[in-house]
């Protein structure tokens, strides 16, 4: 056998991660809905390939239309959260939230949003009233109405209690075409607050890990805070809300749609606490763990200082930092330096982040 | 990360004393030699990846990934027991997050979960005793796995069943111990090995006396080590100071946390309710004596093995697969054949590749990008 | 096969003996540490826990000790560099 040398080998990985993506999977497993590897693979090779079209090509979280001189933005999220109510929302929250946040980082201004229930036989009427509430309360605050929806109700067993589906359209009144294609070499990357408080805020309500914390999710619109970030980076190439996978997917996902490299410090990351401690029992990276309020944006080097000091006027992002920078080597790789000194690469999770003992 | 700092771990990563071990490391080498340490323990393995801590070794000084994985080195065949196990009518199998992924012949515990099964994960084995007690009519069996560090948490979970009197319990116990891995690996002709980074929190159970005999008489400088970076880092500066002086000694590195005599209270509940298996098959490693532990006749009620009669096939390896080479450190992860290829996190083949401290996954997810030189497997 | 945290006790569990609450940056977690019973664990104890049990008292003296070698190997290095900078021949 030849003895290939290290470079070859990774030559050749790259080489085939450039593939085109296959499903080979027979049966949908929990890997598929992570927001990782598995998901986008399904996304690439099934739908995007059943349903393709110019509009839906760029597979950014909202597709974006003119109709009438008027640009629209249109999304959709539906919502399979358990528990259902948590420290800091409920499943309520997230469907309004979320979806003015895929709205509002196009650079819209959200304006409708769809609801449509799916109710298992036996959920109590009591947790819908909640539930709805919520909603109310949360489109109030981020000033969208809801104004249609739908309601069905399936046999007890087929659903697990509640499925909210948000659908919403805004409109792009600011001049701006973001798009994740758009990052380059000196370009600055931010997050807009501390990351994982959604994703472990779950992990932990669930129970079955046993680990208490004062953590809440961190659930949220995020209209103002893009607007902000707008007015004081209007060169701004790219926002994305960091929802499953975190905000390591989302810088992967960056990476190979510009084919530039995302450069993280890990240090300059903000991470609560609890949730370091709670990632550090379970072995877990933050930067792999989901956020319901928090975005990522990569703004041109010299508006860096003035975005992050425009964010941290808002209560929502007043931890705001410069993460990261964008370099042009290696084409589609996120890096990190990590807090030692030394360097490590942060690549796409198949699935999950899952819980290890070792 | 910029969070509020985590006491005995932060100042153990501080990046300026780093450099200080580093340039100690770097007067420690003799100038034209190369050395091959080995790390053992699959936790080494990650902490060396997810810092880049040999971005802070010299040229000279190369890391070797050992046999210290215990998901890793499980057999397709136990996993497909285990499987079976679970799709038996009743049972809730409970398990570490690190076997979900694990490819069995007929696919893995998350795959089985897609087709109906019940597999739940756990951060505890006392958490599988509260799903037993809520769940009366069905039978719990959780998925024992690890070297001696988890050993000592299933015997004490057995002991509460125990003493609780819980009836739908079970343990399907694939414990393995680490000298005879390490017997294994010493055996190798091919090895050139000139020191062991050696598994400091098994040895915060079984101690350090243990290793002694690779110290005295293979002659190799065996050093405890911590998980941190600068633990690493230290325990290397301790192995080269070894070879330096001419010693060969078992040191401890991680005194804040590894007793010599190690934890008798641990070594007491393993013995009291298990012993050790004439003989066990290690994936890679082929079958070894006295190697891993089974539950003892005093609490058959609790062993998944007398509970129920699993098929126990033999399935060997892919034929392609060659995380035995891994395991045993004569091959680097991108010197499989089918590295990133045919094996990837998506697609892994072998067990290496899914363990989330498997050599071939670190690597892979970790340490991919070489800003520097190339090594071939044949330098040592 | 080896991820263990350090964590502080809060408080010994009243109701169940060898049961804990351990605390580890705000993430709080109940530990059995009957495997520490010579130990005598008490609030402000720091432990080593791992998959729920505590394996090993941390030993805080030794910590300082193992820090305290590490930072002279660091500060070693500093001093060269200084000395080297200084003895720069201008």
């Amino acid at each position: 056998m030849t003895q290939r040398t290290e470079k070859e080998v990774l030559e050749r990985i790259e080489r085939i991660r450039r593939r085109p993506p296959r499903v080979t999977d027979e049966r949908i497993t929990l890997a598929h809905g992570a927001g990782g590897k598995a998901t986008h693979t399904l996304i690439e090779a099934l739908f995007l390939d059943a349903f393709r079209n110019p509009l839906l090509e760029p597979l950014e979280d909202q597709a974006v239309f003119t109709i009438g001189g008027a640009r629209l933005a249109f999304t959709t999220d539906t919502y399979v959260v358990s528990p259902l109510f948590f420290p800091g929302g409920d499943i309520g929250d997230l469907a309004v939230n979320g979806t003015v946040n895929d709205l509002a980082v196009s650079g819209a201004r959200p304006l409708y949003l769809s609801a449509g229930f799916v109710l298992e036989e036996g959920f109590p009427v009591a947790d819908l009233r909640r539930i709805t509430a919520s909603m109310a309360a949360a489109a109030q605050r981020a000033d969208v109405q809801i104004v249609t929806g739908d309601t069905k109700v399936v046999q007890r067993g087929k659903a697990d209690a509640c499925f909210v589906n948000t659908a919403g359209v805004g409109v792009l009144e600011r001049p701006v075409t973001l798009s994740a294609k758009a990052a380059r070499p000196g370009d600055a990357v931010i997050v807009s607050g501390p990351v994982g408080d959604h994703g472990i805020t779950i992990m932990l309500a669930r129970g079955e890990l046993g680990i208490e914390s004062d953590l809440r999710s961190d659930t949220a619109p995020l209209t103002e805070l893009v607007g902000l970030l707008l007015d004081a980076a209007p060169r701004t190439r790219f926002i994305r809300d960091a929802t499953r996978g975190g905000v390591a997917t989302i810088c992967n996902e960056l990476a190979e749609a510009s084919q530039v490299a995302v450069v993280l410090e890990e240090e300059a990351i903000p991470v609560r606490p609890e949730v370091r401690g709670a990632s550090e029992i379970l072995g877990i990276d933050p930067l792999y763990v989901a956020c319901e309020g928090r975005f990522v944006a990569v703004v041109a080097g010299d508006e860096a200082e003035p975005a992050v000091a425009a964010l941290r006027t808002h209560p929502e992002g007043e931890r705001a930092a410069v993460i990261g920078r964008i370099a042009d080597d290696p084409p589609g790789l996120v890096l990190v330096n990590t807090g030692f000194g030394g360097m490590r690469i942060v690549d796409m999770l198949v699935g999950d982040p899952l819980p290890r003992i070792c | 990360m910029g969070a509020g700092g985590m006491r005995f771990v932060d100042e153990f990563r501080d990046r300026d004393t780093a450099r200080g071990v580093a340039a100690s490391i770097d007067r420690l080498c003799e100038p034209g030699r190369r050395y091959g340490f080995m790390e053992i323990c699959g936790g080494h393995t990650h902490t060396i990846y997810k810092h880049g801590i040999e971005d802070y070794l010299p040229e000279a000084v190369g890391l070797v990934h050992g046999p210290g994985c215990p998901v890793c080195v499980i057999p397709m065949g136990r996993v497909d027991d285990a499987i079976w196990i679970a799709e038996q009518d009743g049972v809730i199998m409970t398990s570490f997050g690190d076997l979900l992924r694990v490819p069995g012949s007929r696919g893995s515990f998350l795959e089985a979960k897609a087709r109906g099964a019940d597999i739940r994960m756990v951060y505890s084995p006392l958490d599988s005793l509260r799903i037993a007690r809520e769940n009366p009519d069905r039978r719990v069996v959780f998925m024992a796995i690890g070297f001696e560090t988890t050993t000592p948490s299933t015997a004490m979970t057995v002991l509460r069943a125990a003493a609780e009197g819980l009836d739908n319990f079970a343990v399907f116990c694939n414990h393995v111990t680490i000298i005879p891995a390490l017997e294994a690996i010493l055996a190798s002709p091919d090895l050139h090995i000139d020191g062991f980074i050696g598994p400091g929190h098994v040895s915060t159970v079984i101690g350090c006396e243990p290793y002694r005999f690779i110290a005295e008489e293979r002659g190799k400088p065996f050093v405890v080590a911590g998980f941190e970076p600068l633990d690493i880092l230290q325990s290397i500066q301790m192995l080269l100071l070894q070879l330096h002086e001419g010693r060969s000694e078992v040191e401890n590195q991680y005194t804040r946390v590894v007793p010599w005599e190690g934890n008798k209270r641990a070594l007491g509940a393993i013995n009291e309710v298990m012993e050790p298996r004439p003989t066990f098959e290690w994936r890679g490693l082929g079958w070894i004596p006295d190697s891993a532990m089974q539950l003892r006749e005093k609490y058959a009620r609790f062993d998944a093995e007398r509970l129920y009669s699993i098929p126990a096939t033999r399935v060997s390896d892919p034929p392609a697969c060659q995380c035995g080479e891994v395991l045993r450190g004569m091959i680097k992860p991108w010197e499989c054949r089918v590295f990133g290829t045919a094996c990837t996190p998506e697609t892994p083949i072998g067990t290496c590749m899914v363990s989330s401290e498997g050599a071939c996954a670190a690597y892979y997810n970790f340490g991919r990008f070489t800003r520097h030189r190339v090594r071939q497997a044949s330098s040592a | 096969m080896c991820l263990g945290i350090p964590g502080e006790v809060i408080a010994l569990d009243g109701e169940r003996p060898g049961m804990a609450t351990v605390n580890v940056g705000g993430a709080r977690r109940q530990v059995n540490v009957m495997l520490l019973e010579d130990d005598r664990i008490g609030p402000g104890d720091w432990v080593l826990i791992h998959v729920g049990f505590a394996l090993a008292k941390i030993d805080e003296e030794e910590a300082r000790t193992t820090l305290s070698y590490l930072e002279e190997m660091g500060q070693a290095y500093r001093d060269e560099l200084r000395a080297l900078s200084e003895s720069r021949i201008d």
